[in-house]
């Protein structure tokens, strides 16, 4: 038999294989959290622009940022009343464009944006060819001391980024620099001037705008920073600190491209941001950003709530039958109806447990009661289950309706309990009693009480909730281990007290 | 001891319930045969086709309206069994040993009256005592005489003897004696005394009760080690022959000793119980696992399988469960 064992483990592997791999896949893509709260900081970050607008056709032209690294973008919107709104893609670099007919007076567009932290995967691949430095003029005498300060600072680099480093360290100290405090008089914007003295050192560079976030603040305006094309793409710079790199809280709004706004038909332009950091859960957020990938499609998320809710109960079914099966084959515990335990537990999910379990005696214990008189009337069976369900139908309604006069809210959720099955239970622990004594509808309905408590624990526990919904998939290592545990030949916990009687014997003895 | 260690479980080849439901019903008992088992007038019928001993069918109720004349039926018959044909787990048996007046007397001594049997019949019907409630038949038949080897061992009831046949030979049997506790029922965990009888001679090995070894008759006190039941060949070869009646690799034979027939086969289990290994003091394990090694059809009648079983585990009782004492010895 040992050869047919091999596709059996096969199977074991692939459904445990499937299963994590496409939960892992998802949290990749998806960025669906593991763990049920965890929360995510999202920025939102709104550029206000003001302008006086002439009288006749206006065009706004606003640079975006596309992509910028260290962020996530997800959902973006424009509120501006009466203006058409597009986003417009020019090689690779996104504008927003407000247009409308006829406008006069003062304007107010917003644009808002919702970021996350994380690496946009997208941000590396604007590769493409490397950029021609831009072609520099200056006039004497500042030609001669930007040639000058540029030699010095070449001597003592050798890469783009020492050479940005070297250029920054010498523009801060002006005072003992005679060409770097003539150049800065001519060329004030620091990194503008930077961004020049690279280009002439045939380095291509330019000057960017950053937004440094801090949480509630309003009417803030773009930071200059210079961008230096190295062997590893673009390197920001500060220009005044020489920090390199992109600092965790600087969002890049406008990188490259012409202007970071044009208006047309307006004057007195101007551009400020205002921002707020919220906490929002992780697993909205994921639904937020991701309800259109591919892998959403596996997610249930997209239905309608109701039916959603429908299947967060089923996918914590196999939980319960997982526990079933391990109590009856590992343990060897005995219940009555084999998956009668999953149904009631499923019952005490929307009850809770207390109020559940004390209802769910007492409807069975009533329920025995009339059973006892029901027996005495000869009915055939099916007719007797029948009636028992309609007892036990009124029995619930009378509980409820008890529990609501007196004022328990609980009382109305006993009515999650399947009746049938209650019916069933009564029924067979009736039987149970009549033949084999009261001890053993002890021993099978605690038992099934216990599994059914237990499996209410487990589906109870927030994060059994929270994987069995968002990552249904891990439903099917749930179904290897199922599977597995149906190999196991060993012994049942029970069993090691059945037979303790075989402690007595020694080997060979003949009473 | 309240516990014993699964080692020690598993180096006595104790079989365990999971090991049975897998490696041997699963292996050995194919589904499709269940049915020539599960139902007992099926059994019943077959055996009787196979010539095998079994108490006679007086006859079979079928309908709901059948019941309501049955006294009619029952008129000529002084004791009788009622039985479920779809019964599992002894449920459902109803054993009448004679008859006072209008009533009848159950095996416990109890009387009941007409009402009673026909409310028994009814329920019956309605698959009250079968697998999955599904409709049933009542099967009455003979009641059995039980042999003087018995008188004072057993209380109320008949005593039968548990033999599992593995692939049609006897492994392991049992004298299952109903108790007071056990309301005239054979089965062990309602309260039924289990005696271990060896599978060489059926003499008495060792007895228990709820799973603790005893040694007196809870209720008569007679002596249990005294107990060695005749016709023990016959008994086997009787035992033995369901394997080609039915198919089973697998199963459990339940044979009563009438005073005046001899062995009749009163049922068969597809999943006998587990409970014959503590009756015996042994595990089942290593006798299965040797069976399992011999060659197909290496025996064919049922004579051959049980004198090869006499001969093998005779010494097999000795040499397998006395390890330690044979080290002793050399």
């Amino acid at each position: 038999m040992a050869h047919s064992r091999i596709p059996f483990y096969l199977i074991i592997t692939t459904l445990v294989v499937v299963g994590l791999a496409t939960a892992w896949m998802r949290h990749l893509e998806m960025a669906i959290p593991f763990f049920p709260g965890e929360r995510q900081a999202v920025w939102f970050v709104e550029a206000r622009v003001d302008f006086v607008a002439a009288g006749g056709e206006v065009l706004v032209s606003l640079d975006l940022p596309d992509s910028p690294p260290g962020f996530r973008m997800f959902s973006e919107h424009a509120a501006s009343p009466g203006y058409g709104f597009s986003i417009i893609e020019h090689e690779g670099n996104r504008r927003g464009e407000w247009s409308k007919r006829s406008a006069a007076g003062p304007q107010t567009l917003y644009y808002k944006v919702q970021l996350t932290s994380g690496e946009d995967r997208s941000s590396d691949a604007e590769q493409g060819p490397r950029p021609r430095p831009a072609s520099v003029y200056w006039d004497e005498p500042l030609a001669t001391a930007a040639n000058q300060l540029l030699t010095q600072a070449l001597e003592t680099s050798s890469t783009p980024q020492s050479l940005t480093r070297e250029l920054i360290k010498l523009l801060n100290n002006a005072q003992a620099d005679q060409n770097a405090s003539l150049l800065l008089e001519e060329v004030p914007e620091r990194s503008r001037l930077l961004a020049r003295l690279l280009n002439q050192a045939e380095i291509p560079a330019r000057v960017v705008m950053g937004l440094y976030l801090e949480d509630a603040r309003r009417r803030q305006s773009l930071t200059p920073m210079v961008e230096t094309y190295t062997d590893q793409g673009w390197v920001l710079f500060n220009p005044t600190t020489g920090q390199q790199g992109v600092p965790d809280d600087l969002l890049l709004w406008h990188r490259g491209g012409q202007s970071l706004l044009d208006v047309t038909g307006g004057h007195g332009s101007q551009v400020n941001f205002s921002m707020i950091r919220q906490t929002v859960p992780a697993l909205d957020l994921a639904q937020d950003q991701f309800g259109n990938n591919f892998f959403a499609l596996l997610g249930v998320q997209q239905l309608p709530i109701e039916e959603q809710s429908m299947f967060k109960m089923l996918f914590l079914l196999p939980l319960g039958a997982a526990v079933v099966v391990f109590m009856r084959i590992m343990v060897g515990l005995k219940t009555s109806g084999t998956f009668m335990p999953v149904l009631i537990s499923l019952a005490f999910l929307q009850t809770s447990l207390v109020p559940g379990l004390l209802s769910f005696i007492l409807v069975v214990a009533l329920g025995l009661l009339l059973r006892t008189y029901l027996s005495r009337l000869n009915l055939l069976l099916v007719s007797r289950i029948a009636t028992l369900v309609v007892l036990v139908v009124f029995l619930i309604s009378i509980l409820s309706l008890l529990g609501y006069q007196l004022g328990l809210s609980t009382g109305m959720t006993i009515t999650f309990f399947p009746m049938i099955i209650i019916a069933w239970t009564i029924e067979r622990m009736s039987i149970l009693w009549e033949e084999e004594g009261p001890r053993e509808v002890l021993v099978q309905g605690g038992g099934s009480l216990l599994v059914a408590v237990l499996a209410y624990l487990l589906m109870e526990i927030p994060l059994a909730g929270h994987l069995s919904f968002n990552f249904p998939e891990l439903n099917l290592v749930l179904l290897a281990l199922i599977m597995l545990m149906g190999q196991y030949t060993g012994y049942k916990l029970s069993e090691l007290r059945r037979f303790r009687a075989m402690a007595l014997t020694k080997p060979g003895d003949t009473l | 001891m309240r516990w014993i260690s699964p080692w020690r479980l598993s180096k006595m080849g104790m079989l365990g319930m999971n090991c049975r439901n897998r490696d041997f019903i699963g292996r050995y008992n194919p589904r499709h045969l269940y049915p020539l088992v599960d139902d007992k007038l099926k059994t019943k019928l077959l055996a009787q086709q196979h010539q095998l001993a079994t108490p006679s069918l007086r006859f079979v109720v079928r309908e709901q309206h059948a019941i309501n004349h049955i006294e009619r039926e029952l008129q000529d018959l002084e004791g009788f069994v009622l039985k479920p044909s779809k019964g599992a787990g002894g449920k459902g048996i109803l054993v009448i040993v004679g008859r006072h007046g209008e009533n009848f007397i159950k095996s416990s001594g109890a009387e009941i009256g007409i009402e009673d049997i026909r409310r028994h019949m009814t329920n019956t019907l309605a698959g009250l005592y079968s697998l999955a409630g599904a409709p049933d038949v009542v099967i009455v038949e003979d009641l059995i005489e039980f042999d003087d080897v018995f008188e004072g061992y057993s209380h109320e009831g008949v005593p039968d003897i548990r033999i599992v046949v593995f692939r049609g030979y006897p492994v392991m049997a049992m004298l299952r004696l109903a108790t007071h506790a056990s309301d005239g029922k054979a089965n062990l965990h309602q309260g039924a005394v289990g005696v271990g009888l060896d599978i060489a001679n059926g003499r008495c090995r060792k007895a228990v009760q709820f799973g603790q070894p005893i040694t007196l008759h809870p209720d008569t006190k007679k002596p249990l080690d005294q107990i060695c039941i005749s016709d023990w060949r016959q008994l086997l070869v009787l035992a033995s022959g369901c394997y080609d009646m039915t198919g089973l690799g697998y199963m459990g034979t339940d044979i009563v000793l009438d005073r005046s027939r001899g062995p009749q086969l009163l049922e068969l289990n597809a999943r006998p119980g587990l409970s014959i290994q503590v009756a015996n003091g042994m595990g089942l394990l290593p006798r299965l696992r040797h069976l399992e090694s011999l060659k197909e059809g290496l025996h064919k009648t049922p004579e051959e399988r049980v004198d090869y079983v006499l001969n093998t585990f005779a010494s097999d009782t000795d040499e397998e469960e006395s390890p330690i004492q044979a080290a002793l010895a050399s």
